[in-house]
C-alpha cells in the first residue's frame, strides 16, 4: 500500500507546469487533490513515471462567479466551491462528494478530469452543459488553449477527452435558467461512498407554475454521466400532474446499468427511476418556492396546483 | 536511487527539516521519518480517516498527501492538540465520554472534532454525524463519540 516511485515536478506557475507536461507526455500524470489518484497509486492501479504537482501554481486557485455561470479553477478545493453561494446545484453535489475531510484537499476540476462514472461532477457539468478549458504549451505557438463541452469532455469510464500534455484549467458551470430549480438525489451503501444510483435535475417552471424545461444526468447508470431530456414528456403540466411514470420509464430505457458486486443491473434500473422522479420534483419545488409572490400563494404540490 | 528532496514541515510548532523520495506519503514521513507515531495508519486509501491530520488548520487525510507537496506548511498531529495546561477540551471530553475503546481510531477522530469545533462551536447532532462521517470506530458504535463531541463543545465554551 505504497505508492510505486516516480519523478516529482513541483512547477511553481502554469507555464512552467505546462512546460513539464509537455515534456513527459503520456509518461506523466497531473497531481492536484490527489484524493482519487493517491489512492490509485497506494492501490498500484496506476504507475507514472511522472508527477506534475500542480499544488504551487496559484493562479489555478480561482473561483469566478458571475450570473452567467461558475468559473473553477484546477486548484479550487471541493470545500471552498461548496462554500460559494450563487450556484445551488454544486453544492447539493459536493455535499454527496466523499466525506468533509477529503473535500478539504480534492479538488472539483480533479473529480471532473478523473471522470469516474459513478462521481456526482461530471454529471453536474453534464447537466447543465458546461465545459473544461484545457491548455497545452505548443513549440510553435506557445500555450494553446481549448474549450471542451462536457459532452465531449466525457469519452468513457475513467476517461477524459484530456491529452498527454494538456491540463485541464478550469472548468465553467453555466447557471440554470432563470426560475429554475435543481436537486440531487442518490443512493450509497455508506454515507459519502460511491452512489450505485444517483439523478440530479433541473427544472424550469413559466409563470403559472408549469413545467416548461426539465432535465436529468445519471450516474452510475452508464459509462458517462447520462443526460435525458424530460421536458417533452411533462408536456407543460404543473409537477403535481405530470406523468411521472412516464418521465421514469424514459429515464431508464437511456441508460444501461451494469452489474457489479456492489448491485445487479437490474437493482440501478429501479433506482435510477425512482431517483429521476424524486430528483425533479425536488427542483420542481425549488423552482416554485424561487418567486415570493408564489410562494405566498401556498406551498407548490397542494391539490389546486395540479389543475 | 530514488532522488530524494529536502523538505520543511513546520509540525506541532516546531519546523523540521527531512529528506525524503516523492512519493513518501505524509503519513509516513511523520511516522517513520519524524517519529510522531501518534498518527495512524489504518486503510491507506482514505476511507478509515485514522491519519486526518491538521493542514495549515484543515483536517486532511495524511495517507493521501504527498510530504513532499506539502512543503513548508504547518502540520498539527495528535501529538500537538495537547497544551501546556495538559490535555486539550476535545481530548477530555472523547476521556470523560468513554469515546475510545482501542483507540486505534481516535488520533483521527482528535484532529477532525477539534477543527469541527473550532468552524462550528455549536453543533447540532446531524452537523456532528456529518463532520465525523469519514472517520471509522469499530469498537465505540460511534454513540459515546457524538456524546464527546457535544460535551467539548460545552468544554471549549466554558473555558473561553
Amino acid at each position: 500500500m505504497k505508492p510505486p516511485p516516480f519523478e516529482h515536478h513541483a512547477p511553481r506557475d502554469l507555464g512552467e507546469a505546462l512546460d513539464v507536461l509537455a515534456e513527459v507526455g503520456p509518461r506523466g500524470k497531473v497531481l492536484a487533490g490527489g484524493q482519487s489518484l493517491i489512492p490509485m497509486l497506494n492501490m498500484r492501479l496506476a504507475a507514472p513515471e511522472h508527477l506534475v504537482d500542480i499544488n504551487r501554481v496559484e493562479s489555478l486557485a480561482t473561483l469566478d462567479l458571475t450570473p452567467e455561470g461558475v468559473t473553477v479553477g484546477a486548484l479550487a478545493r471541493h470545500a471552498q466551491v461548496e462554500r460559494l453561494a450563487g450556484h445551488p446545484l454544486l453544492r447539493q453535489a459536493l455535499r454527496l462528494v466523499a466525506h468533509p475531510v477529503i473535500r478539504n484537499r480534492g479538488t472539483v476540476v480533479g473529480s471532473l478530469v478523473h471522470a469516474d462514472p459513478a462521481a456526482e461532477l461530471p454529471a453536474v457539468l453534464a447537466l447543465l452543459g458546461g465545459s473544461v478549458r484545457l491548455s497545452r504549451l505548443d513549440a510553435a505557438q506557445g500555450v494553446v488553449s481549448r474549450e471542451v463541452t462536457a459532452a465531449d469532455f466525457f469519452v468513457g469510464p475513467m476517461e477524459s477527452a484530456v491529452q498527454p500534455g494538456e491540463l485541464a484549467v478550469s472548468a465553467y458551470f453555466p447557471a440554470p435558467p432563470e426560475q429554475s430549480g435543481t436537486a440531487f438525489r442518490e443512493v450509497a451503501r455508506r454515507h459519502g461512498d460511491y452512489a450505485l444510483a444517483g439523478v440530479c435535475a433541473v427544472v424550469t417552471l413559466d409563470d403559472d407554475l408549469r413545467i416548461t424545461a426539465a432535465r436529468v444526468a445519471c450516474v452510475s447508470v452508464g459509462p458517462v454521466p447520462v443526460v435525458v431530456d424530460v421536458g417533452g414528456l411533462c408536456e407543460r403540466r404543473p409537477a403535481s400532474s405530470v406523468d411521472w411514470a412516464g418521465v421514469a420509464r424514459a429515464v431508464r430505457e437511456e441508460t444501461e446499468p451494469d452489474d457489479d458486486i456492489h448491485a445487479s443491473a437490474a437493482y440501478r434500473l429501479h433506482l435510477v427511476g425512482v431517483l429521476a422522479e424524486q430528483a425533479l420534483k425536488d427542483a420542481a419545488r425549488e423552482a416554485a418556492l424561487k418567486d415570493p409572490a408564489r410562494e405566498a400563494a401556498g406551498p407548490w404540490g397542494s391539490s389546486s396546483a395540479g389543475t | 536511487m530514488e532522488r530524494e528532496r529536502e523538505i520543511t514541515l513546520v509540525v506541532n510548532g516546531a519546523a523540521r527539516r527531512v529528506r525524503v523520495p516523492g512519493r513518501r506519503l505524509l503519513s509516513d514521513c511523520l511516522r517513520h521519518d519524524l517519529g510522531l507515531t501518534g498518527t495512524h495508519v489504518g486503510c491507506e486509501h482514505g476511507v478509515c480517516g485514522c491519519c486526518t491530520v491538521l493542514l495549515d488548520g484543515e483536517p486532511v487525510r495524511s495517507c493521501l498527501t504527498f510530504a513532499v507537496t506539502v512543503d513548508g506548511s504547518e502540520i498539527t498531529t495528535v501529538e500537538g492538540l495537547a497544551g501546556a495546561e495538559g490535555m486539550s477540551a476535545v481530548q477530555r471530553a472523547f476521556a470523560e465520554c468513554h469515546g475510545l475503546q482501542c483507540g486505534f481510531c481516535t488520533p483521527g477522530f482528535l484532529c477532525t472534532v477539534t477543527a469541527l469545533l473550532r468552524d462550528n462551536p455549536a453543533p447540532t447532532d446531524e452537523e456532528v454525524v456529518d463532520g465525523i462521517s469519514g472517520n471509522l470506530c469499530r469498537c465505540t458504535g460511534y454513540q459515546n463519540i457524538v456524546k464527546a463531541v457535544h460535551r467539548a463543545a460545552e468544554l471549549i465554551a466554558e473555558e473561553t
